[in-house]
């Protein structure tokens, strides 16, 4: 794991990754919002209103994935001091909270045709409000002082920060089992789907599509935090040189 | 013990007590963080008259009876185990029905019947085509009723 803390090798996968994932993931978000609007008949119950799920889903689970992807690079971070590890965790916080953001605003607009109101406190918004605060306070805290850290590794209290803040991730996920709460029980669990299959497969695309520009998102940010500490350690060594 | 496996060790038990607070933490909210209470919650005297508090629960099928007034409704909420008739004036959301999930806030009339300023319609986790297949391809949607 230790070989792409090379950050030259590291570029070298990362920049045809990107090309990659941003293709593939916009090619599959264009697919599913083409059958979701168009191919698949409304729901049963709630009409062509439903068809929002297919932003709403993935937007839910890559804003909860970020949070888990942003603690684990923080753990990793503190243990093995992986020079990647602070890197990928900023460039996770700002798409994260895109989407965090994006869920809670897609819900918003469901909520109000079908549960007539735009916001409720209950125990599924609550907590995904939460999130969306933690990833602000995550980017405050590593955007300041913290920014100018050599190499863009994280300090000791945004480590914590990222794994104290991964306990509200399966609060979220149970906060409609433990609570009874306005938002509907999960849809899909392990044990199968209660989304029917003629509904179900566009999410699939849209669900895998945002996936992939998650991903692209995440290497470009990162190759241009990799670019930038280099562009510093480049006037740094300028400055020294003026000095001597 | 090498330093890393320290770090390691040392962040487990970190992440293992987070963990555990968390669930202490959501289990002692419980009942705080419940959005509605249950008609055998109400039933079982865990509401005073006249304290404000949310109510959900299925509309009972054949309940709901629109008043002479024609806005006022009253319909029974019920969870299975006990029901309570519910009164409210207004417009209720779309999705409002009979056998389906409402949230209702309001209080609790010396007769037992919950007064509700707002009625909030809930779905369940159900999503499928109108009709299980059987549409004609040329034909649309029936309007949602």
């Amino acid at each position: 794991m230790h070989a792409y803390a090379n950050p030259t090798r590291f570029l070298a996968i990362a920049r045809p990754l990107t090309r990659w994932l941003l293709g593939v993931g916009l090619l599959l978000v264009l697919a599913g919002a083409w059958a979701g609007l168009t191919q698949v008949p409304g729901d049963y119950k709630q009409g062509e209103t439903a068809r929002i799920l297919y932003v709403h889903v993935p937007a839910a689970w890559l804003g909860m994935g970020g949070w888990t992807s942003l603690a684990l690079a923080g753990l990793i971070q503190m243990v093995w001091r992986h020079p990647l590890s602070g890197i990928a965790a900023r460039a996770i916080a700002v798409p994260g909270m895109l989407f965090t953001a994006l869920c809670l605003a897609t819900g918003s607009i469901w909520g109000k045709p079908t549960w007539g109101t735009w916001w409720e406190w209950d125990g599924r918004m609550t907590s995904m409000l939460v999130l969306l605060f933690l990833y602000a306070g995550f980017i405050a805290l590593t955007n300041g002082d913290e920014g100018q850290r050599q190499g863009g590794s994280l300090s000791r209290g945004a480590a914590i920060y990222a794994l104290v803040g991964a306990i509200n991730i399966p609060i979220i996920n149970r906060s409609v089992v433990w609570w009874n709460s306005l938002h509907q029980g999960p849809s899909i669990t392990l044990r199968g789907s209660s989304i029917d299959n003629a509904l179900l497969w566009p999410l699939g695309l849209t669900l895998l599509g945002f996936s992939l520009l998650f991903g692209a998102i995440v290497l470009m940010r990162m190759r241009r935090i990799i670019a930038d500490n280099r562009v510093a350690a480049r006037l740094r060594r300028l400055a020294d040189d003026e000095g001597n | 013990m090498k330093a890393k496996h320290q770090r390691l060790v040392l962040a487990l038990f970190a992440v293992a007590g987070i963990a555990g607070a968390g669930v202490l933490g959501a289990s002692a909210l419980r009942d705080e963080a419940a959005y509605f209470r249950t008609p055998v919650e109400i039933k079982g005297g865990k509401a005073a008259v006249g304290e404000p508090m949310r109510l959900g629960g299925m509309v009972a099928l054949g309940s709901i009876a629109r008043q002479s007034d024609g806005l006022t409704i009253r319909f029974v909420a019920t969870d299975g185990k006990a029901s309570v008739p519910v009164e409210y004036k207004g417009i209720v959301p779309d999705l409002f029905g009979e056998e389906s999930g409402m949230v209702a806030d309001g209080r609790m009339r010396a007769d037992g019947t919950f007064v509700a300023d707002r009625i909030l319609a809930k779905h369940d986790e159900r999503y499928m085509p109108p009709q299980m297949g059987e549409m004609p391809k040329n034909m649309k949607a029936p309007a949602v009723t």
